[in-house]
């Protein structure tokens, strides 16, 4: 017995073209996805929208002081900047999407298609992700993995549905969990870092990846570890200072953390 | 089949991982849809199908918005406000209460029965829309919703298990060397025709439950049942008269085999008796009197209305743009021409299944007699594309590339209709996964040798239909030609329709050719 199953693990474990494969499962969720456009959508949708109008044609100090409508902008930093990159398509799309005042409640095709695509679009970080975090696994545990995380159907149903950018951070967080997998833990903590930055919903893994980190990053003797654990304070101070420094500067960090916890 | 084997996890010591099923290397991409079997498999694809359509019902249907007279929808929830409240016998006569110049009945029996139990639903959940008069034009959310249930209810009730039983009795008898994937890849190829998808759950029609009624008499054909393929075929027969674009085919072929008995006349008698048994029972309250059979006769032929209607990629109206039909030749004469076009197409494919009825022939003889019928037949809509479509779908593991090329053809023969019922969206995407589904079987397979010839001749046709279609969508047709468009789609898919049907038919002779060869053999041995 043990003879005829040695040879089958001396096979290689991954298939020829592996990228391939999970670029198919993307693309087959992407036409169903497509397919979705039409679907509900709830008031996630015009926050979303609003938020592309107030980075687009209001300057940084304004973003999170805006009170022309009831959404205001109540995520990090980097989901802004993010938005703000966004809105330089939209703007070229229909220049209404980016109007602070007339693009409220907008619903016309344009930005029901703009938004929905870039919902898809942004699940590339998901689909980076998910192959960063499965590169080494064995391939059929692989593709079942590729499959329940490229097809889950409650990001189909948060993301298209209800309008949100989630498969995106979910994407960071994978891509994270990867780096720490192979043991790159300053890494690690950077893009964790990050996705805090994106979205502080995050932060309930903080103490999860501190107590992990400290253990496993900084455990190693007394001068070693407390250079190691200033290292790693040092770059998620960087991360944070590089994402709030505008805001530091037109010192709006207090009001703007309570608008964000708020 | 697929070696699938479990291993006993039987090294805890080791950090490497434990494979939870071996499989050969092409199908592990989807060892966890067929590992347990064909019927979770299907289970599997046919949920994926299911979203699918569900998915694409959220779009707009034929018609809608449209008044006065809106389109296919408007004209099946009107028979179901028309078969709800008036008596069986009112159902296909013109009077004061039912105007039969707004949206008549104009299917058998069965399409009326069956409108009067989607009726019944949708009178439960919503009166007003399927109350006499009042409801004419009704358009609201819950009547579209419970309009669309309807629709998924047939297709999951009529053609998946269909298509299940058909799938299993094609490959019970073939050789066990098919891989468990390729049989799911079928199913998915047969479930996901989109087409059908479009057309059912899109423009709206009950294409599913004749098409299902069709592959459900084919798959108790192909299992020598063939007293119950008779009643579900009459079955289809009943419910769309389009069906007997398959009558040729089932035809030749029961004959074939009946001759090939004990007793020929015998058992041509007893199908015969199984034929007229079930038409009796559809057709009972319209046979007491002449009048009232005739009359539901009369609006199953619309002769009056033209030998072709609108663009649609058949023999008439492709060569209409030279030669004049209609004004050329009454329609008492064109009724006979097509009439002789049609059955001298089909006739090839008959004659070798009376000579020689095979499984595999039957199923070429259906796709050559729907082709027939489609190219030369009296008043072919667009959708009637779905017809031929069926076989080839069901012939897709023997013939992977016709198929490929028939859908991406059909389906741009539609793409004007589709268009205007604007479902460009859900033609998009449905296009894009059924392009998806056949790169993993191409994928999958040894890479043959096509010849450049062939893959240049087929690139240049795709370039063209692509063009084609960034152009219909971007660009106004000029004032002199307002429908030069729809004429050159209809003119490109023309040409693939006819080239694919004289391949199907010299394929359907060659399986002659084979079978004798076979036989020849077997008597050497």
């Amino acid at each position: 017995m043990e003879e005829q199953t040695t040879p089958k693990l001396k096979k290689p474990p991954k298939p020829s073209k592996p990228i391939t494969e999970l670029w198919w499962f993307f693309a087959a969720a992407a036409c169903v996805k497509l397919l979705l456009i039409p679907a509900y959508k709830s008031t996630d949708f015009e926050v979303h929208r609003h938020w592309l109008a107030i980075t687009h044609s209001l300057p940084l100090s304004q973003w999170y002081f805006d009170e022309t409508s009831p959404w205001t902008l109540d995520y990090p930093p980097f989901f802004a900047y993010f938005e703000r990159f966004l809105s330089i398509f939209a703007n070229l799309i229909d220049p209404q999407i980016v109007h602070v005042q007339k693009g409220l409640n907008y619903s016309s095709n344009t930005v029901l298609y703009f938004q929905r695509i870039s919902v898809i679009f942004s699940d590339l970080c998901l689909l980076y992700g998910v192959y960063r975090l499965t590169r080494k696994l064995y391939s059929t545990r692989q593709k079942l993995m590729w499959v329940l995380v490229v097809w889950s159907p409650m990001l189909v149903i948060l993301e298209r549905l209800h309008f949100q950018y989630n498969g995106f951070f979910l994407g960071i967080l994978l891509i994270s969990l990867s780096y720490l997998e192979e043991g790159r833990d300053l890494m690690g903590g950077l893009v964790f870092a990050v996705l805090l930055c994106f979205k502080h919903l995050f932060a309930v893994a903080a103490p999860v990846y501190f107590v992990y980190l400290l253990w496993h990053y900084c455990w190693k003797g007394f001068v070693r570890g407390f250079w190691r654990l200033f290292i790693l304070g040092a770059i998620v101070v960087a991360v944070f200072a590089v994402a709030y420094r505008p805001f530091i500067y037109h010192g709006q960090v207090i009001s703007m953390a309570l608008t964000v916890c708020l | 089949m697929e070696k699938a084997t479990k291993r006993k996890v039987n090294n805890k010591k080791g950090k490497e991982e434990k494979p939870i099923v071996e499989c050969d290397d092409e199908s592990d991409a989807w060892w966890w849809l067929v590992h347990k079997g064909i019927t979770a498999s299907f289970l599997s694809i046919a949920l994926f199908s299911l979203l699918v359509r569900v998915a694409v019902s959220l779009h707009p249907y034929s018609g809608a918005g449209n008044p006065p007279k809106y389109g296919d929808f408007e004209a099946q929830r009107h028979w179901m406000e028309i078969t709800l409240n008036l008596p069986l016998k009112e159902w296909y006569r013109n009077s004061t209460v039912n105007d039969l110049r707004y949206w008549g009945l104009d299917y058998p029996p069965l399409t009326a029965y069956q409108s009067y139990v989607h009726g019944l639903f949708l009178r439960f959940f919503s009166p007003d829309s399927v109350a006499l008069f009042t409801s004419r034009g009704h358009e609201s959310y819950l009547g579209k919703l419970l309009m669309r249930w309807t629709v998924l209810s047939s297709d999951v009730l009529v053609f998946f298990p269909a298509v299940f039983y058909f799938v299993v009795v094609y490959y019970a008898g073939r050789n066990p060397s098919h891989r468990m994937s390729g049989i799911a890849w079928h199913m998915a190829i047969i479930l996901l025709n989109p087409c059908l998808i479009l057309i059912d759950h899109g423009h709206f029609q009950y294409n599913c439950i004749s098409l299902g009624l069709t592959v459900g008499a084919i798959a108790f054909l192909l299992s020598d049942k063939d007293l119950v393929a008779c009643v579900l075929y009459s079955l289809a027969l009943n419910h769309k008269q389009m069906s007997a674009y398959f009558a040729p085919a089932f035809f030749s072929h029961l004959l074939g085999k009946c001759l090939r008995r004990q007793y020929p006349l015998l058992q041509v008698l007893k199908l015969g008796l199984v034929v007229l048994g079930t038409f009796l029972i559809v057709w009972w309250p319209y046979v007491h009197s002449m009048e009232a059979f005739l009359g539901v006769l009369s609006r199953l032929a619309p002769f009056e209305r033209g030998i072709f209607e609108d663009y649609v990629a058949n023999f008439w109206c492709t060569t209409s743009v030279l030669v004049k039909w209609k004004r050329l030749f009454p329609t008492q004469t064109l009724k006979l021409l097509s009439f002789g076009a049609t059955i001298s197409s089909c006739l090839p494919s008959m004659i070798q299944q009376i000579w020689s009825p095979s499984k595999q022939g039957f199923l070429y003889g259906l796709l050559n007699s729907a082709f027939s019928f489609y190219l030369f037949s009296f008043q072919v809509h667009e959708k009637s594309i779905l017809l031929p479509l069926l076989p080839a779908s069901l012939l897709a593991t023997e013939e992977p590339f016709l198929f490929t090329w028939m859908t991406l053809y059909a389906l741009f023969s539609m793409f004007p209709l589709l268009h205007r019922d604007k479902l460009v969206l859900p033609y998009l995407s449905l296009s894009a996964l059924f392009i998806l589904l056949n790169h993993l079987s191409s994928g999958r397979r040894d890479t043959k040798d096509t010849s450049a010839f062939r893959s240049f001749v087929t690139r240049v046709f795709l370039l063209c239909s692509v063009i084609l279609h960034v152009v219909y969508l971007s660009m106004h047709a000029p004032a002199r030609y307002p429908f030069l468009f729809e004429a050159l789609i209809m003119l490109l898919c023309f040409s693939q329709f006819v080239f694919l049907t004289l391949y199907t038919n010299a394929k359907q002779w060659m399986l002659l050719k084979h079978s004798n060869l076979v036989d020849k053999e077997k008597k050497l041995l």
